[in-house]
């Protein structure tokens, strides 16, 4: 096995993608920007998926497809909101989109 | 070797990832996740994971990222200050993501032999022998059948059911999108 060697380097940057994810969605504003980070977040779990199926065996690919699947019906259901909140506010800074404050 | 060039685009997508987060305008903080997305796909070869590479390449840039550009482009923003969060929300950002990082990063150092251990130490959770055994007929099964069908079989056998409710997943978010999106149905 030549590639487990890279297990721990491997999770640890699944670990900082991650992380860069979080930070992306605490700091932006724009909506667009926002799904971008949930994207990185995404794929840094399918590199935890993929440097552990490389000692359990094949389910962790298959997770990683069914990850994959979801994050383009997620896209395509996103940008279809924010598509629908921009025609009606003209505008994707979360910061003023607050009607569900009150 | 191996190792160098995992660092080699290991420190691609991280690059790619901190722009994609700071950059101001979407266009660029796309194009930056569209290099972070090409370093996972060199990275998921590396691991020997060749079909999740290619996929990746083919499903995240070849069909998400190109679905955001068209959203941004279709929207025309423009962008003439900074939409960064105020110091309270940076603040906040720092003290939750330095904790998330600390905490992920001790990763790091995971060896499969810890991983191992781990196992051994609780044997509720699985049996270490059968553990690794699944990783070892797994590359035996590559060996056998090549690439896709070491992930087909799987996939259409035990997995089957996963799968179709999937497709449903999939047909849903066409309908809410095509509905969310359209002026008038």
């Amino acid at each position: 096995m030549p590639t487990t060697s890279l297990l721990g380097p491997a999770l640890g940057l699944s670990a900082i993608l991650f992380s860069l994810g979080v930070a992306g969605v605490l700091l932006r504003r724009n909506a667009i920007v926002l799904f971008m980070c949930v994207e990185i977040m995404l794929n840094a779990v399918n590199l935890a998926f993929v440097a552990l199926a490389q000692l359990h065996g094949a389910s962790g690919y298959i997770m990683v497809l069914f990850v994959m699947t979801v994050a383009a019906a997620e896209a395509a259901v996103g940008l279809a909101i924010i598509l629908a909140i921009f025609r009606h506010r003209q505008t994707v800074d979360l910061q003023n989109i607050n009607l569900l404050q009150g | 070797m191996t190792q160098f060039i995992f660092y080699l685009f290991a420190f691609g997508a991280v690059l790619g990832a901190v722009m994609c987060v700071l950059q101001r305008n979407p266009v660029v903080s796309a194009i930056w996740l569209m290099s972070t997305m090409f370093s996972l796909a060199a990275i998921f070869v590396l691991l020997g994971a060749e079909l999740i590479g290619i996929l990746q390449i083919l499903v995240y840039v070849g069909a998400i990222l190109v679905v955001f550009l068209f959203v941004i482009m279709l929207l025309n923003l423009t962008q003439p200050t900074s939409d960064l969060r105020g110091p309270v929300s940076l603040g906040a950002t720092v003290v939750i993501v330095g904790l998330l990082i600390v905490e992920l990063t001790s990763l790091w150092r995971y060896t499969p032999g810890r991983l191992a251990a781990d196992i051994a130490q609780s044997p509720l959770l699985a049996d270490p022998a059968s553990v690794f055994a699944a990783g070892d007929l797994s590359r035996q099964d590559v060996a056998a059948r090549g690439v896709v069908g070491a992930l087909a079989a799987p996939l259409f056998q035990i997995y089957l059911v996963p799968f179709e409710i999937t497709s449903i997943l999939l047909l849903a978010a066409i309908v809410g999108a095509v509905v969310l999106a359209k002026r008038k149905i």
